[in-house]
C-alpha cells in the first residue's frame, strides 16, 4: 500500500487562508493575555505611579525627609508640613514620599539577589543531580532553619548600625532557599523531558541545553515567583522596622514611619501620621500581587484559581 | 542477510533504588538485564513487552541517553560505550530517536525551523542558507507544508508534531533510528499515516529501525524481526512471521492471545496471566516468568532458562519451548 502522507486538501486550504497571519510565540501570547487582564493592568499603572513618586520625590516636596524641625515637633497637618511632623520633628509627608525608595529598593534588589542565587544553585542541583543536588539541598535545609531575626540582631550589634545595604544583604542571603528548591524541581522535571533528550541526542552540550532549552522554559514561572517575592520583601522590611530592626532612623522608610506612630496616642488621634505609610505599603503589595496573579494566568492559562 | 549495523552484548542497566546523601543504596531496579541482539542494516527490529519491562530503557541505553551499567554496544564496528564526549557527539549523527509523546518532545518556545536547525548548527553542517533549504525539503518530505517552519509547536496537532519529531531525527541523515513508541499517543487513523510515512522513509533513505512498542498489530505490520522482553530480559526473538505464527514462549502466546479480533464469531482460547509483573528490584529466581507462567514446573523456579536457537533464527528462553511449539492458527495475528 502506498503511503498517504500528503497533507489532506482541507488543511491546504486552511494554510492558504492563514498564510500571512503572524505566528505567535508562547511569550507573545502570554503578553496578550496579560494585557486584557484589567486588575493586572490597573495594578501595573498604580505601581508605576508609586515608583515614579519615589524616584521623583524631590520634585514633589522640597522638605528634606531627614531634617528635624526641632521648633515644631508633633504638629498637625498645616501649610508648612502637609501631613504635619512627628515627635522628633520629621516632616511626615516628605518621609512618606521618600520612604518608598528604601522599600522598593529592598524589594527589587533582594529579588534580583535571590533569583540569581536560586537560578545558579537550583539550576546546578536540578541539572546535575547526584551529590551536587544532595549538597545544595542540605544547605537549603540548613538555611530554612536559620534564625533570620537573630542574624539581623547580631549583625546590627556588630556593625552598630543597620544601613539599607546591610539589610538588603541579610534579607537576600537568607531568603533564597525556597526559590532554590523551586528552580531545582523545575530543572529536574525539564532535564528528563523529551525535548531536552532530543537536543542531547543531536549532540547538544550542557551549556546549550541549560541556556537554550531549560532556562527559557522556566522563565514564566520564575517571573511570577519574582513578583510575589518583591511583595514579600517589602512586607519583611515593614515588619523588621516595626520591631525596631529596620533601616537606621534618619533614613526614611514606610515601615520606619509606621513604627514611629505605633503609640496609643498617635494611633488614636493622629491618623495622618500612620494611615499614609500603611496605605502605601498595602497598596504596593496588593498591586504587586495582582500583577503576579495576572502574570501567572497569562503564562499558564490552564491554571484557573 | 545484510551486514550487522548494531550489535548489543550483555547490556545491563540497573537503577539504584533508595539511598542518597550519606546513605547506601538499598538495591537496584534491573530495568535491562543482559540483553544481546544484532540489528541488520535496513531491517526493522520490533521490541515488545508490557509497560515497565525495560524496552524504552533498552532503546535509550543503546543511544547512551541513559548510561548503561555494563555491556557493549557496537555500531559499525565501534564500541560506542567507550567513546569520549566529542567522538560520541559525532556518533550521534548516525543514530537518532523519535519519542512517544509528540507534545513533550518539542521545545514549546522554539519555532519548527529552530528545532530542525539545531542539530545542523551543533554539528556545523551546511551554511545558513542551505540549512534553511534543508528544513523546507525535510518538512515537505514528512508531509508538512514548508511554510509551517516559522510556526510554534502549539499550533500543530499530535500527528503533525510527530511528523516534526521524525523530521528532526532525519535532519542529520542517520543510519539508525530508534522509534520509542512513536504512534502510541496518536489516533488510530493518524497512526497508520505515520506508520506509512516511516515505511516510505525507510525505503527512501535506507534507514534501519528499532521499533519499540506494545501494540502487537503495529509491530507485526512494520517489523522484520521481533524481540519479546519480560522484566528486563529477553523472552523470545524471531522473524515477525515466525513469532506470530509459531510462538515458542508461553509469555508470547499469552500476549498474542490478548490481541482483540474484530469478529465476534471467532471463538478462541484466551490465556490469561494471573498476578502482576514481579518487582524488578527483586526478580524471581530461575526463569523470571515462572510466577505467572501457566506451564511452570520446579525446574523453572531453580534454573535460569538458556537462550537457545530452537529453530533457525528463532531464539527463545524457556525450558519447555518444545511443548509450546505448535502452530497456532487460533491466535489473532497468526493467520498469514
Amino acid at each position: 500500500m502506498s503511503a498517504q502522507v500528503s497533507t489532506p486538501n482541507d488543511t491546504n486550504i486552511e494554510v492558504t487562508s492563514r498564510r500571512g497571519r503572524p505566528s505567535k510565540s508562547p511569550t507573545r501570547m502570554a503578553f496578550e493575555r496579560f494585557m486584557v487582564n484589567k486588575a493586572a493592568i490597573i495594578s501595573t499603572v498604580v505601581l508605576l505611579l508609586i515608583v515614579i513618586m519615589s524616584i521623583a520625590a524631590p520634585l514633589i516636596t522640597h522638605v528634606s525627609p531627614t531634617h528635624q524641625f526641632l521648633s515644631s515637633t508633633d504638629t498637625p497637618p498645616g501649610p508648612g508640613h502637609v501631613l504635619g511632623t512627628d515627635q522628633s520633628g520629621f516632616d511626615l509627608f516628605s518621609r512618606d514620599v521618600y520612604g518608598g525608595r528604601v522599600d522598593l529598593l529592598i524589594g527589587f534588589v533582594d529579588t534580583v539577589i535571590v533569583m540569581t542565587i536560586a537560578m545558579v544553585l537550583g539550576g546546578l542541583a536540578g541539572y546535575y543531580g547526584g551529590w551536587i543536588d544532595s549538597l545544595v539541598m542540605r544547605v537549603c535545609d540548613f538555611m530554612f532553619n536559620f534564625p533570620f531575626l537573630l542574624l539581623i540582631i547580631v549583625l546590627s550589634a556588630i556593625f552598630n548600625t543597620t544601613s539599607v545595604w546591610l539589610l538588603i544583604l541579610v534579607i537576600g542571603l537568607t531568603g533564597w532557599p525556597g526559590m532554590t528548591r523551586l528552580v531545582r524541581s523545575l530543572f529536574l522535571n525539564l532535564r528528563e523531558s523529551e525535548f531536552v533528550l532530543a537536543s542531547r541526542m543531536s549532540g547538544a552540550g550542557a551549556f546549550r541545553i541549560i541556556f537554550r532549552h531549560m532556562v527559557p522554559n522556566v522563565m514564566g514561572v520564575m517571573v511570577v515567583q519574582a513578583t510575589f517575592a518583591v511583595a514579600g520583601f517589602i512586607a519583611a522590611e515593614a515588619a523588621l522596622a516595626v520591631i525596631g530592626f529596620g533601616v537606621k532612623p534618619p533614613t526614611p522608610s514606610w515601615g520606619d514611619v509606621l513604627s514611629n506612630s505605633l503609640g496609643y496616642f498617635t494611633l488614636a488621634t493622629e491618623p495622618y501620621a500612620w494611615v499614609p505609610p500603611a496605605a502605601l505599603i498595602t497598596i504596593t503589595i496588593l498591586c504587586i500581587n495582582f500583577i503576579g496573579d495576572g502574570l501567572r494566568d497569562a503564562f499558564d492559562p490552564s491554571f484557573e484559581a | 542477510m545484510a551486514s550487522v549495523l548494531l550489535e548489543v552484548e550483555e547490556l545491563k542497566k540497573y537503577f539504584p533504588s533508595g539511598g542518597g546523601f550519606l546513605e547506601r543504596s538499598t538495591g537496584s531496579v534491573r530495568a535491562v538485564d543482559g540483553i544481546s541482539l544484532k540489528v541488520y542494516e535496513g531491517e526493522t527490529l520490533g521490541i515488545v513487552g508490557e509497560s515497565g519491562c525495560g524496552k524504552s530503557t533498552l532503546g535509550r541505553s543503546i543511544l547512551r541517553l541513559i548510561e548503561p551499567t555494563s555491556g557493549r554496544v557496537t555500531f559499525h564496528g565501534t564500541d560506542i560505550l567507550k567513546l569520549r564526549k566529542s567522538a560520541m557527539r559525532d556518533m550521534r549523527k548516525e543514530m537518532q530517536i523519535v519519542f512517544q509523546d509528540p507534545y513533550a518532545s518539542l521545545n514549546p518556545r522554539y519555532t519548527i525551523s529552530q528545532t530542525l536547525m539545531e542539530p545542523m548548527e551543533i554539528h556545523q553542517l551546511y551554511n545558513h542558507a542551505s540549512r534553511k533549504q534543508r528544513v523546507q525539503s525535510i518538512l515537505e518530505r514528512v508531509g508538512l507544508d514548508p511554510s509551517y517552519a516559522s510556526r510554534f509547536p502549539h499550533e500543530f496537532s499530535g500527528g503533525q508534531r510527530q511528523r516534526i519529531g521524525i523530521a528532526r531525527a532525519l535532519v542529520l541523515n542517520p543510519k539508525l533510528i530508534i522509534l520509542d513508541e512513536p504512534v502510541a499517543a496518536l489516533d488510530v487513523s493518524v497512526q497508520s499515516q505515520v506508520i506509512n510515512l516511516l515505511e516510505d522513509l525507510q525505503a527512501d533513505f535506507g534507514l534501519t529501525y528499532i521499533f519499540v512498542a506494545h501494540d502487537l498489530s503495529v509491530v507485526k505490520h512494520i517489523s522484520n524481526r521481533v524481540l519479546v522482553m519480560y522484566l528486563g530480559k529477553m523472552a523470545e526473538l524471531a522473524s515477525s512471521d515466525d513469532l506470530f505464527f509459531r510462538p515458542l514462549h508461553p509469555y508470547t502466546r499469552a500476549l498474542l492471545s490478548a490481541v482483540p479480533i474484530p469478529n465476534p464469531r471467532v471463538k478462541r482460547e484466551r490465556i490469561i496471566l494471573s498476578g502482576d509483573i514481579p518487582s524488578p528490584v527483586n526478580p524471581p529466581s530461575g526463569c523470571v516468568f515462572h510466577t505467572r507462567c501457566p506451564i511452570a514446573k520446579d525446574v523453572c523456579r531453580q534454573q535460569v532458562p538458556e537462550w537457545r536457537e530452537l529453530r533457525r533464527e528463532h531464539f527463545v528462553a524457556c525450558h519447555f519451548a518444545e511443548d509450546v511449539d505448535v502452530e497456532t492458527n487460533s491466535l489473532p495475528l497468526g493467520r498469514r
